[in-house]
């Protein structure tokens, strides 16, 4: 297949990924917002930390004033200054989508194409809390219909192992900037790294990944930040931990260089990352330093991505 | 414009609700369905198209830079008999073009038995003269062209423009049907309506037959479109998808020892034949517009080592050029030895004295054309005309004569139409699209009808807020 249609699919499900996410991100923080402030909600932090998460403040910081409910919401939902926001997702991907209509089947261009479409309803409009809520249940339910779609509809060839691909690396860096922005900000100063965090605010990085429910069906145990971390970072199990974002980053690396008959940098890189994540333990990751290890991740995963275009996408 | 149209369903106004057979069991439909209905089923259609994405952009349109083309959902219907005619007059039209071509770029007999001005063609901005030093893959250099015929009576045709360039609008005639099978089944239960869904076939065969000698026996075809910022990138896209090709940008292509490659995931892949949507100034930077960031460099060396095929070949826009369509009947005597089947709109050559004080005597009756105009931009349509209008038209016509030709306005047929006051008669004209290849002509039976939807309008132009219907060939 063309290089360019490879990459088109590949950013095409990034965004898609993307966008989801940063719904994500938003109703957690409206959660966690909402709550009696002796409970951990209230305080500005939290806008402050979905801020990092999901965006570039130093975009932010001259477009708004102050970080708050409103602004923070407005920049992450709708603002065409931040690459990263729900519209500039949709945006990207239908861009994306456009470029290589005859990789995509049907199904897929009316999810991403319809909700381009769609995305005007809300724009420029005066959102109170519920059509706000509401607009991010829209929004996810996009991501959940074009990787169904793409499941149900796509052939199995390269077309599709790509556009796995970028999912997998998208999902991959999304979890691991929860995890990187949730220790530096939600951490209070006088407790150290690995110690207890509030209950509230662990759940919350739980809903981000949706992995509230999952958490009690694999530990059943109440919410601990080490478990927590466990679950976000080396449980296969969990759709959005490293290792199986990167089980799923191999799986269809390895498809690719089967069909190809060859492989290269992108499959090195990515099977290592792999087995180290395999052979780690999460009382070793605390010890050493768990930001230490989730910021050599996320450059790590970006050393793949890297691979992955270099190899096959130009 | 005091004259009466030809209506294709009630024949010559003022005759007594005579409506023409073809149109029976659809007059019946018209009359036994509630407007509502059309309503209803005309946002259906819309709806259909938005999800499709087919949109196209209208230059210097701030608005949005994507809008639909109206879709009437009344079709336009031709007979059999009708059909058979045009089709042996665009077959005769065609084969005269491309011996025309391989003429101008060769042996040059027609210049020398003057059956056209050598002038008129060299001094043509799109005479190529690189294509004079190569002969193409199988002396053909038209194999789409998108002919577009007007009807002004019952038996009258005429051939408007030969669009030999790249001619587009073929994704909509595609469209237009499924949308109308979606829509309206019942209504094809009581027609017999000559299928078109075969035209990306019929393409694919014609340009896999033009591969170069070289190629292997399985020729690899791409399209290659200007991006995703032109107009018509939904039809390319489009095509791509119904023909099974690659649907390439300029940079997914290089040349290397004069050969064409492009891009893939798995490294360089040869190509065969490009059925280009580029113009002619954009293929090449090193041989054409310098700053042509969507051509390829070398694409034309290659073209001339005769390692790709290019469709349609260079050069073809000095057939489809508004003052060498007047000659076209003379080219078709000289190159077929037959009378033109199709006939040509009498046209005034500005360029020649007696023509020229003709047309400015008479230019509010006449339709004015820019010789190298095309979209409907930079005309004057003489009855429709202020009078300012047609005194500044006239200035630029006294200072540049050599690049005008005048027609009679022509009072184009109508067809039934759904408006915003109901069903009404509406101007029409026909682009039926040939395909020319190495081993035969194929035509799919109908075309894209363009209707102008303002009352009393000719200009059927998308970009001049035209829109499109289907177009029903009965057969049997």
């Amino acid at each position: 297949m063309l290089s360019r249609t490879a990459d088109n699919l590949y950013w095409l499900s990034r965004y898609v990924e993307r966008a989801e996410f940063v719904a994500r991100i938003l109703d957690a923080a409206h959660r966690l917002a909402s709550l009696p402030t002796n409970y951990g909600g209230g305080e500005t932090n939290e806008w402050a930390s979905a801020l990092a998460s999901a965006g570039d403040p130093e975009v932010f910081k001259p477009l708004y004033d102050g970080i708050n409910a409103d602004t923070v919401s407005n920049f992450l939902a709708f603002s065409p200054q931040n690459p990263s926001s729900i519209r500039s997702c949709i945006e990207a991907a239908r861009e994306n989508a456009r470029s290589v209509r005859t990789a995509l089947t049907t199904e897929m261009w009316d999810t991403i194409n319809g909700a381009w479409l769609e995305l005007r309803n809300y724009e420029g409009r005066d959102l109170n809390r519920e059509d706000f809520s509401r607009f991010l249940e829209w929004v996810k339910g996009i991501s959940l219909t074009f990787d169904g779609s793409a499941y149900r509809t796509m052939l199995r060839n390269d077309a599709y192992w790509f556009t796995r691909l970028g999912t997998g690396l998208e999902r991959a860096d999304n979890t691991a900037r929860i995890l990187d922005v949730k220790y530096q900000i939600l951490l209070p100063a006088h407790e150290k790294v690995g110690g207890s965090l509030d209950y509230f605010q662990w759940t919350t990085i739980l809903r981000e990944v949706s992995a509230f429910n999952a958490y009690h069906w694999v530990y059943r145990e109440s919410i601990k930040p080490l478990l927590v971390a466990d679950l976000l970072i080396l449980n296969r199990q969990m759709p959005r931990s490293f290792a199986n974002c990167y089980g799923m980053v191999v799986e269809h690396l390895d498809l690719i260089a089967d069909a190809y008959g060859r492989r290269g940098a992108s499959q090195r890189l990515a099977s290592n990352l792999l087995a180290r994540l395999e052979s780690e333990d999460i009382d070793r990751i605390f010890a050493a330093g768990l930001h230490e290890f989730v910021t050599a991740f996320i450059g790590e995963n970006n050393r793949v991505g890297a691979a992955i275009t270099e190899q096959y996408l130009v | 414009m005091a004259r009466v149209a030809f209506d294709e369903m009630s024949g010559l106004e003022g005759s007594p609700a005579a409506i023409r057979e073809a149109y029976s069991q659809l007059k019946t439909w018209l009359d036994a369905t509630p407007p509502e209905h059309f309503h209803t089923r005309r946002s259906q259609a819309e709806l259909l198209f938005r999800r499709i994405g087919i949109t196209f952009a209208v230059y210097g349109d701030n608005e949005s830079t994507e809008r639909l083309i109206p879709f009437d959902i009344i079709p336009r219907v031709l007979t059999k008999p009708e059909w058979n005619f045009l089709e042996r007059g665009l077959k005769q039209r065609v084969t005269a073009i491309n011996a025309f071509l391989t003429d101008i770029y060769g042996a040059q007999e027609c210049l020398k038995a003057g059956v056209i001005p050598a002038d008129l063609v060299y001094r043509n901005a799109h005479y190529r003269m690189e294509m004079r030093a190569f002969r193409v893959p199988h002396d053909l250099y038209v194999h789409i062209a998108g002919i577009d015929i007007v009807r002004t009576g019952e038996n009258d045709f005429f051939v408007l423009e030969d669009n030999a360039r790249t001619p587009s609008g073929v994704s909509y005639m595609l469209e237009n049907r499924e949308v109308m099978l979606r829509l309206f089944p019942d209504l094809f239960s009581r027609h017999r309506v000559a299928p078109v869904e075969n035209y990306p076939d019929a393409l694919l065969a014609t340009l896999r037959s033009l591969a170069p000698t070289t190629a292997t026996r399985d020729p690899t075809v791409v399209l290659l479109t200007p991006g995703r910022y032109n107009s018509a990138f939904y039809e390319h896209s489009f095509l791509a998808d119904k023909l099974g090709v690659e649907l390439v940008e300029a940079s997914d292509l290089f040349t290397k020892d004069d050969t064409v490659y492009m891009r893939t995931t798995e490294g360089p892949r040869r190509v065969d034949v490009v059925y280009r949507r580029l113009d002619d100034d954009f293929l090449d930077p090193l041989v054409f517009r310098p700053d042509s960031v969507l051509g390829v460099p070398g694409l034309m060396n290659a073209y001339e080592r005769g390692t790709v095929t290019l469709a349609n070949a260079v050069g073809t826009g000095i057939s489809d050029d508004k003052a060498v369509y007047s000659y076209m009947p003379e080219i078709v005597r000289f190159f077929t030895g037959e009378e033109p089947i199709l006939h040509n709109v009498p046209t005034y050559r500005c360029r020649e004295k007696d023509a020229f004080a003709y047309v400015m005597d008479h230019l509010s009756e006449l339709v004015v054309k820019e010789v190298n105009g095309s979209g409907g931009y930079g005309m004057l349509v003489g009855p429709h005309a202020t009078k300012r209008e047609i005194e500044e038209f006239g200035r630029r016509l006294r200072h540049a004569p050599d690049g005008f030709i005048a027609q009679p306005t022509l009072s184009l047929s109508t067809c039934p139409t759904f408006v915003a006051s109901g069903v009404a008669p509406r101007h029409v004209d026909l682009r039926p699209f040939v395909l020319c290849g190495a081993d035969e002509i194929r035509i799919v039976p109908g075309g894209l009808t363009r209707v102008a939807l303002k009352e009393g309008s000719l200009v059927v132009n998308s970009s001049q807020g035209g829109g499109t219907k289907d177009t029903w060939v009965l057969d049997g």
